[in-house]
């Protein structure tokens, strides 16, 4: 059994990808858990790893060239990677819901929308196909499409991006998922829709208590919508803790970075703190920290030995050499 | 100071078809449908300033800044550039001046040709306007590689052994190989990480200053656009809907589109996130195709009254050096919230 309220449990997860330029670790030996209810932010640049780690959730990592080759996702206490195909496929869209970027690529462009809404129903929950299309209308009405009975039977091209993207949100939650993974949900959409759709989802994650892992590059977009975060880089965990412990005091030096790297809209303008160099090709990887050729702190250590992952409070953690130190740089008082 | 360049009345309009005698004899298409993306908009840009050009997608940004260097030809209007009007020159003219005028893309996958070298790409420029040849022509790749911060023994690879951040440095070295005065930067970052996101910007104010650049920088988002800028326009459905400095246009927004866009910006603060209030608008942007009358914002305003429908609103100095389109604010009431229920103080009497 999993621990007392935690829906998820990711212990030392590894995918990695054969390539002809070697194996790329895309995932290397991360751990976290989500509790029910929660939301989890994953940040991360491309090429981090938080897509991948979502997608090894879900066990839909192509094979070959991907492969999970080690770890364990407890899912209210089962290990998915050991679970058949066929039971994997029952949770997926059933208990364990997806949203993606661009709402297009996922929608079948052939397909009625009221069609692709009742497909989830008839096929997890055996709804009649009456029963399933009055559902599909509910669904539609609380994403809050106009006007839904109408709109029900249009193609999806005939819907404009924001729609699309309330109608994979209607799909994603028809089967009432425990766990909802949306991956850069909103980075298609304009400002003023995506401060719709994030209200959409904070809306209806108090009304069903569906846990949701939110990916996103976005740290604004994190700051308003998550209780914890995971900092990825290079496909490892370089952070983690609880949202407003992580934007007040950060206890690793790529985060600082990476926050300071944000313009903020209520600073005076000038130059703004840049991370140097270019994220690392992660199929050549050095021995040391993933992150030493750009970190502004770097000692001879860092690029010799791999930093440990150091525990700075209760659920805040930082693989960082100077770990400590950067915490109470920061304010922290390291336990 | 004087103005760089001044778009006057500029009207990009795109013909659909419909509307011919064969449409209206079999009855599809019997009204003529023109997109107007840009639909009369008139501009300063001083010397030596960053005008930022902020708006959703479909409101035009990216097709006027196209239509300032007629990379899209104008449909009306005039673009002064240095007492030229570069709207109305012949071809040959043109190219002449083009010189002066770049433009740097969004996508830097897309804007490099991948079967030619990054020297011949950053050199090209060079032998079109016949400015340097053969072994200068190598010396100033060279230069302008290392002005963008690449290695200059990159000169003989090609664009996809680099990365979106490389690729962009490569897009700017080739603007910036002419010497021109002014650059159109159309989402210039948009495609880029978080922390390569702010080396472009830091870059691109470091060109701005040693070479005395001038930019118009096109941008969805306003953060960056308020980072970059002098000054701030905000475009809506083809016309623009207020203008004023960075910090003014971010700390006291008076039209209401511009306020609920600030207001829709996410801030990577979690405390002032917990208690922000947003200004939710209610549907989507329309479609550019025959737009809403009066002002085109009235459809999602939450302070339309009957009259927005029908008079469309100019742009009026509200505040000084602070233009606002709406016809319910007025110098003497600039702000929406104090204005009486119904009133329309803007209203030409």
């Amino acid at each position: 059994m999993s621990s007392d309220g935690n829906l998820l449990e990711v212990k030392n997860l590894r995918t990695y990808f054969e390539t002809d330029d070697g194996v790329v670790k895309a995932v290397d030996g991360i751990s976290f858990d989500l509790k029910r209810g929660q939301t989890l932010g994953i940040v991360g640049e491309s090429g981090s790893g938080k897509s991948v780690t979502n997608l090894s959730i879900i066990r839909l990592i192509p094979d070959p060239p991907g492969k999970i080759v080690s770890g364990e996702v407890l899912f209210s206490g089962n290990d998915l990677l050991l679970v058949s195909n066929e039971a994997i496929r029952k949770i997926r869209g059933r208990r364990i819901a997806m949203i993606f970027q661009d709402p297009m690529t996922s929608l079948n462009p052939f397909m009625k929308i009221s069609k692709q809404l009742m497909e989830m129903t008839q096929l997890h929950l055996g709804h009649s196909k009456a029963k399933a299309r009055a559902h599909a209308i509910r669904m539609l009405q609380t994403v809050g499409i106009p006007d839904a009975h109408a709109r029900a039977d249009s193609y999806p091209h005939e819907f404009s991006g924001g729609m699309r993207q309330r109608v994979m949100i209607a799909m994603a939650l028809s089967c009432e998922p425990e766990l909802l993974i949306a991956d850069e949900p909103t980075t298609a959409l304009d400002v003023t829709i995506q401060a719709q759709i994030l209200e959409l989802i904070k809306k209806l994650k108090r009304e069903t208590g569906t846990s949701v892992i939110l990916i996103t590059h976005d740290l604004g977009v994190v700051a308003g919508m998550t209780d914890h975060v995971i900092v990825m880089y290079a496909g490892k965990i370089f952070e983690q803790a609880a949202t407003n412990e992580l934007f007040a005091k950060p206890g690793n030096p790529y985060t600082k970075g990476l926050l300071r790297s944000v313009p903020d809209p209520t600073a005076e303008q000038g130059k703004l703190y840049q991370i140097p160099g270019l994220p690392p090709d992660v199929a050549h990887l050095d021995p040391g920290c993933p992150f030493a050729p750009r970190c502004d702190r770097v000692e001879e250590i860092c690029r010799r030995e791999f930093p440990p992952f150091v525990q700075l409070n209760a659920d805040h953690y930082s693989l960082c050499h100077f770990a400590r130190e950067v915490y109470s740089e920061s304010g922290g008082t390291p336990a | 100071m004087s103005a760089l360049l001044s778009i006057k009345d500029l009207k990009v309009h795109f013909d659909l078809g419909g509307g011919g005698p064969l449409d209206k004899l079999f009855n599809s298409k019997s009204v003529k449908r023109v997109v107007k993306a840009v639909d009369g908009v008139s501009l300063d840009i001083e010397e030596r300033e960053t005008l930022g050009l902020v708006g959703e997608s479909g409101c035009g940004k990216s097709t006027l800044g196209r239509a300032v260097l007629r990379l899209t030809e104008p449909t009306a209007g005039h673009v002064f550039y240095r007492d030229r009007d570069l709207a109305h020159l012949s071809q040959k003219e043109l190219r002449e001046h083009r010189r002066h005028l770049q433009i740097i893309f969004q996508d830097p996958y897309a804007s490099l040709n991948p079967r030619m070298t990054i020297g011949q790409i950053v050199g090209e420029p060079l032998e079109t306007f016949r400015l340097a040849q053969g072994r200068e022509a190598e010396q100033r790749v060279q230069e302008l590689l290392e002005t963008v911060g690449l290695s200059k023994r990159f000169i003989k690879r090609y664009p996809h052994e680099f990365s979106g951040g490389q690729r962009q440095r490569i897009g700017i070295a080739r603007a910036l190989a002419v010497d021109p005065d002014f650059i159109v930067a159309d989402e210039p970052i948009s495609a880029l990480d978080v922390s390569i996101q702010a080396q472009i910007m830091n870059l691109l104010e470091k060109l701005r200053r040693e070479k005395n650049l001038t930019y118009l920088f096109i941008s969805h988002d306003l953060r960056a656009i308020r980072h970059v800028s002098d000054r701030v326009a905000v475009m809506y459905l083809g016309k623009l809907v207020e203008i004023a400095d960075a910090k003014t246009i971010y700390d006291e927004p008076l039209m209401p589109y511009t306020k609920a866009l600030i207001s829709a910006v996410p801030v990577p603060d979690p405390q002032v996130e917990a208690t922000r209030q947003r200004i939710m608008l209610e549907g989507d942007v329309p479609s550019p195709i025959n737009p809403p009358s009066g002002c085109r914002f009235h459809t999602r305003c939450p302070y339309a009254i009957d009259a927005c429908k029908e008079v469309v609103p100019q742009l009026v100095e509200i505040k000084p050096a602070h233009f606002a389109a709406c016809i319910r604010i007025s110098p003497a009431q600039p702000h929406i919230e104090d204005v009486a229920a119904g009133a329309a103080p803007g209203l030409p009497q």
